[in-house]
């Protein structure tokens, strides 16, 4: 399947985007992620799944270049790519969220969404303080990707209200806005749904598969809880105490008795 | 209105004046405090240091040429040439942008994610490393700094507001250099606020100075933004060093103006931009006017502690400042 593959509703996936290689990362004695390998491909909704304290977040901190690994390799658009600073690897077109939501807490909902058009504006700091032409018609467009991404996630109503303020749902939709106004080529989202209501967790669904759809976004996603990925991706790898247990479509993983143990015999939540 | 009153006016007035240059020393110890959260005691010296280095730019001195002469064995001291004011400050500059890139790379970038303490000393000793520098290349006695500043009081203002009192009172007397100053700190606040808020390195700054995991994410450097906060800073204290220089020379007693700016930041709140003016404005005409008022009776000099004890009734009733943030006890 080196040219991808065409999933169950249809879609076509294409090659790979990024691929982990014998992954292993240490935080002294503890070994958070133990050689693991895994591809993300094109236009796909890659699952990482995983009961708590298996080193998801720690896989996608290494994805995002918040952790290095002592060993292996992270190869991007078909080559290694050399160490980075996690600044570097958003510049790369690589967006993220925090299983913690990291927004600026004292800016506006709008404000933040700015944020994420960092990595596109180009404009010099002369050309800028001249204020004229070029400089003007950036600032113009990026306002208006980000009232657009604002509109698509449906917070139109609360884009001037300040981010601290706003409830802990409509705080991960936000954090979703700033990565989504970025364009990434690869989204990275820790745990989205975690600590959300029934209603909320349709919403982040929904958002998820019509980012997939509409822009075309290669999305990787966490979730500790199997029952709300297994509808929403293409494939899913699943961790257990740092080590691969499983990779393949939903199905498999359901059938996958490895799988099966780790998440009825030892829950760690 | 009698004459008393009037000059009670002046002397607000005059305080008014001088707490807007406390508030741009105050200034660039918010910044700076915002964006990395380093208390940085090294401000005031960074002023010295700048209208020094304005100084002797102007004047064609020879860097260190104390050093050279006892190393070579020469006896240089100046290029013999003079360089216009503009041309002047604009050097200037440039050295603060090179001292704010060498703080960060050859210091503060070894010390991220330590304790706010060790930020703190190791800008104590930035302080007197600078101090000491400052000395080394640019000899230690004490100059006159004139970039073209208007001084002395305004005729004009007195003419105009001797006729509001009676036989004693000859009219305001206002230092024009303090009117340039506080024409000159607005402007300066007022394109802080523009860089802040309109360009992509003053959201980049507003991000880290709001969450650094998340400024990361969207792509900025913090090492690129404490480099630019210094060198903001920097251009902070260059102004104010112009300012204060011009007004009482270039000394040693300029980096004390930093203590004062203490006071105004326990007043403003250490976060907090108009915090800082409010808070300097507040202090510039509370000594004032406490002098006038109550000096005499209290054997004068009160200027040198009215701030410090204004801050700390100040401490007592409201810790967080006028503007900061209100602190509550996460349990
Ligand atoms: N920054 C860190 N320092 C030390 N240990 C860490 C760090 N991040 C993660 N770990 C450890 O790595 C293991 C995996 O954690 P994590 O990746 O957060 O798991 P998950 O996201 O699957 O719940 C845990 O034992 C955790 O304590
Ligand atoms: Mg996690």
């Amino acid at each position: 399947m080196d040219e991808g593959y065409t999933t169950t509703d249809g879609r076509k996936i294409g090659g790979v985007v990024m691929e982990m290689k014998n992954i292993t990362l240490r935080f002294g004695g503890v070994v958070a992620i133990k050689d693991i390998s895994f591809d993300i491909r094109e236009g796909e909704i890659r699952a990482i799944i995983g009961p708590n304290g298996a080193g998801k977040s720690s896989m996608l901190n290494v994805m995002s270049g918040f952790y290095v690994p002592q060993e292996g390799e992270v190869w991007f658009h078909g080559k290694p790519r050399p160490q980075m600073k996690p600044y570097q690897v958003a510049q790369q077109g690589i967006a993220r969220t925090f299983q913690n939501i990291a927004l600026f807490e004292g800016m506006s909902v709008l404000d933040n969404v700015m944020t994420g058009r960092l990595t596109q504006m180009k404009s010099g700091l002369f050309a800028q303080a001249i204020w004229k032409g070029k400089a003007e018609a950036e600032e113009t467009e990026n306002r208006e990707f980000a009232e657009k991404i604002i509109d698509f996630l449906e917070i139109q109503a609360i884009r001037k209200t300040p981010v601290a303020r706003l409830p802990y749902g409509l705080k991960k939709r936000v954090e979703l806005a700033r990565a989504l106004a970025a364009e990434p080529k690869l989204l990275l989202l820790d745990e989205p749904m975690a600590g959300m209501n029934v209603e909320e967790k349709e919403d982040m669904s929904r958002f998820i598969l019509d980012v997939n759809d509409e822009f075309g976004t290669t999305i990787a996603l966490i979730e500790h809880d199997m029952g709300v990925v297994m509808d929403l991706s293409d494939r899913v790898v699943v961790m257990d105490y740092g080590q691969k247990i499983g990779d393949g479509t939903p199905d498999d993983i359901r059938n996958n008795q490895a799988v099966i143990d780790a998440y009825l015999g030892v829950s760690h939540d | 209105m009698s004459d008393q009153f009037l000059f009670g006016i002046e002397v607000v007035i005059n305080g008014l004046m001088a707490g807007v240059l406390y508030a741009l020393v105050a200034l660039g110890f918010v910044l700076i405090y915002k964006a990395s959260g380093i208390f940085n005691y090294a401000q005031g010296v960074m002023a010295l240091f700048a209208a020094m280095t304005l100084v002797g730019v102007m004047n064609g001195q020879v860097p260190f040429a104390h050093l050279i002469n006892s190393i070579l064995g020469t006896d240089v001291h100046h290029f013999g040439w003079h360089i216009p004011a503009v041309i002047a400050i604009l050097m200037t500059m440039a050295v603060m942008i090179l001292l704010a890139w060498a703080v960060q790379q050859l210091v503060m970038r070894h010390l991220v994610n330590q304790e706010p303490i060790i930020l703190f000393m190791a800008t104590i000793g930035l302080a007197y490393f600078l101090e000491g520098f400052s000395d080394l290349m640019w000899g230690s006695e004490i100059k006159k700094l004139d970039v073209g500043l208007p001084q002395g009081g305004s005729f004009w203002i007195e003419e105009m507001t001797a006729g509001l009192g009676g036989e004693g009172f000859y009219g305001f007397f206002i230092d024009r250099l303090d009117i340039v100053a506080t024409v000159i700190a607005i402007l300066l606040v007022v394109a802080l606020m523009l860089f802040s808020n309109y360009t992509k390195e003053g959201r980049a700054l507003r991000a880290v100075a709001d969450d650094h995991q998340a400024a990361l994410s969207v792509g900025v450097s913090l090492n690129f933004i404490w480099v630019l906060v210094w060198s903001v800073a920097g251009f902070v204290a260059l102004v104010a060093g112009i300012m204060w220089g011009t007004k009482s020379g270039v000394q040693f007693s300029l980096s004390l103006i930093a203590l004062k700016a203490l006071p105004v930041l326990m007043l403003g709140g250490f976060t907090s931009i108009p915090g800082a003016i409010v808070g300097g404005l507040i202090i510039g005409v509370g000594e004032k006017l406490f002098e006038f008022l109550l000096g005499p009776a209290l054997g004068g000099a009160t200027e040198n502690w009215f701030a410090y004890v204004l801050a700390l009734v100040f401490l007592v009733f409201r810790p967080q400042g006028l503007f900061g943030d209100k602190i509550i006890e996460r349990v």
